[in-house]
């Protein structure tokens, strides 16, 4: 059995029902086929009624489900021919950030994401997608590597935030994301980062600088989580929901306020819904943003990336 | 200089914002709780004679103790906040913005001036802790960016003071884009050559750390300030024990290498003439 969010429980209740009268239908020798269709229909008008009304915390949930693509997945499905590089040359190698180049189509390209893990050992392993300072050094080792050999960057956003920990504050955590903001700004060669999952904060920005940033349909980008957002302005972790509406994090409202240049659709459901069908959706819009940005020269790339930067915020001017 | 002529009409001398400490008045140290003639207090930087301790000043008093004659013209002054987001919380934004502007008499948290540190030109963006803790909105970054591009144009040195908790989170993701625009203006500033000093004061934290704060040609921190990205409680409650004493503390910041240096807040002007000649 799948795993349901409480939202989608109508559907959940219509898929049950379904499968019994499937098994009514065989055990008793019976043409149900008009009953299971007409359930069908109306299981994909519950989906699509569900799916087009979601509300932000719903996003959120959805950008964590656990079946849902991490950044590996999206190199194995999307690329070929990758060739993991590891290490920061300096402390040791995050598990947290992978990267390396592959081949996008005919076009060699440098890729860089926060990895999640699906069990716990997995999750240790990578620390929940949370990097030290090591991770984001890493990431910026391979840009510049990507750089020098004139191969445009694609970076994947998957983190719940940077790791807040005894090390990382001893090894920099504000200075390696510090770092990357001012040197992911001047890259010579494209840059395209797409939110897969969760975008929470400096730890999504530090690998978030890019020509075109774009947003999977069901994820998330902020400053700070629902969860610690409420802790801290309604100081209990009760409010989420609220918190999760206030921020304005989901992608159409990203879009709206300027924040971001795109939406890429997910398939009916959520990503891991239809994982094969994302991964042909990202792999078309990267295909074709790539197409776009290489008509710019590194000069115009780079003014065009920090006069959109320098565009984002509110303020009156009298 | 051109810069100067341009800007002298808008110049602020002490006499025009600052209140005067009246006659008679005490300071008592929050720290060491010594009592001090609050005229000593200010003329030694609002810092304890007793136990070094370094009182939590804003932007009025930083340009006094900084500028030659504590005279400076304040820049972008016409940038204010808004509430992009119709954020609400316990409390609208808007009120609660309202509210910070009439108790500090600010309209955000910083506020950019330029004048001459010893004879010697510096643009000086600095942030106000007690307009809602110093935190980080699109005022502050967009303030910053024009402080930059103001030190390109007429090619001055340029200052930021950073003292904040981080992000505005009412502000949420534009709050946070403003970490990429004050790093990118850095890039084009130290393209052109032109020298970048961050001073860290108490505190800094979170989004501020993790741009301008930390990307100075010169850090240079107030003693004993808390520097870090992530807030001692979050790692408290992340690692599930109390942190080593003097964690995150300007001097295990230089022991880590990542300060050039800890001055005295009653030296720290006559560092920054010094430093500003040798580059010249
Ligand atoms: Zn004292």
């Amino acid at each position: 059995m799948p795993n349901y969010f409480d939202f989608e429980k109508p559907i959940q209740e219509l898929e049950e029902q379904i499968e019994k009268t499937k098994q009514l239908s065989q055990k008793n020798k019976l043409d149900l086929n008009a009953t299971i269709k007409d359930l069908e229909e109306k299981m994909l008008a519950e989906k699509k009624r569900i799916y087009s009304n979601l509300t932000g915390w719903q996003r959120v949930q959805i950008s964590r489900h656990p079946e849902r693509p991490y950044t590996l997945d999206y190199i194995e499905h999307c690329f070929d021919d990758f060739i993991e590089q590891h290490g920061d040359r300096n402390v040791k190698d995050d598990k947290a950030i992978v990267g390396g180049f592959a081949k996008l189509g005919n076009q060699t390209v440098m890729v860089i994401g926060h990895q999640k893990g699906r069990n716990t050992k997995q999750r240790q392993l990578r620390n929940f997608g949370m990097a030290n300072p090591e991770g984001y050094r890493k990431a910026l080792r391979l840009m510049k590597l990507a750089e020098k050999f004139n191969k445009p960057i694609i970076t994947l956003i998957d983190t719940p935030g940077a790791s807040p920990g005894l090390e990382a504050e001893e090894r920099g955590q504000g200075e390696a994301i510090a770092k990357n903001l001012l040197e992911m700004s001047v890259l010579k060669v494209p840059v395209i980062c797409i939110v897969i999952g969760e975008g929470a904060s400096g730890g999504a920005l530090g690998i978030g600088v890019g020509d075109k940033v774009l947003m999977l349909e069901n994820t998330w980008y902020s400053v700070i989580s629902p969860e610690s957002c409420s802790s801290i302005l309604w100081r209990s972790w009760e409010h989420k929901e609220k918190a999760a509406e206030a921020l304005k994090l989901t992608a159409p409202d990203m879009l709206k306020n300027g924040l971001i240049d795109g939406v890429i659709p997910e398939p009916l459901g959520g990503a891991h819904n239809e994982t094969n069908e994302m991964y042909s959706r990202i792999k078309d819009e990267l295909t074709k943003v790539l197409n776009d940005l290489s008509k710019l020269d590194s000069e115009k790339l780079i003014e065009k990336r920090i006069a959109k930067f320098s565009a984002m915020g509110a303020f009156t001017e009298a | 200089m051109s810069w100067f002529k341009r800007v002298k009409e808008g110049i602020i001398t002490p006499t025009d914002e600052k209140k005067s400490v009246p006659d008679g008045l005490w300071h008592k140290c929050p720290r060491c709780k010594k009592a001090v003639v609050a005229k000593d207090h200010e003329a030694n930087c609002y810092v304890c004679p007793s136990c070094n301790y370094h009182d939590k000043i804003g932007s009025a008093e930083y340009f006094g103790l900084l500028f030659d004659e504590g005279a400076y013209a304040e820049l972008f002054a016409n940038i204010k906040p808004t509430d992009p987001l119709g954020f609400y919380d316990t409390k609208d934004y808007k009120s609660r913005l309202t509210e910070s502007q009439k108790k500090s008499g600010l309209s955000d948290a910083l506020r950019v001036g330029v004048g001459k540190v010893e004879e010697m030109p510096l643009v000086v963006a600095c942030m106000d802790f007690n307009f809602i803790g110093g935190s980080m909105g699109s005022v502050v970054g967009e303030k910053i960016a024009r402080a930059i591009d103001y030190a390109r144009e007429n090619r001055i040195p340029v200052m930021v003071i950073s003292k904040s908790g981080g992000a505005r989170m009412m502000e949420a993701a534009f709050s946070l884009m403003q970490m990429a625009k004050t790093s990118a203006k850095l890039a084009l500033l130290a393209k052109e050559g032109i020298p970048y000093i961050s001073l860290l004061t108490d505190p800094t934290t979170g989004g501020v750390t993790a741009s301008f704060a930390m990307l100075g040609d010169f850090n240079i921190a107030e003693p004993e300030a808390l520097i870090g990205f992530a807030g001692p409680r979050v790692i408290r409650e992340t690692i599930g024990k109390d942190l080593p004493k003097g964690f995150q503390s300007s001097e295990f910041l230089l022991e880590h290498g990542f300060v050039d240096m800890i001055v005295n807040r009653t030296e720290l002007k006559s560092r920054l003439g010094k430093l500003l000649r040798m580059l010249a």
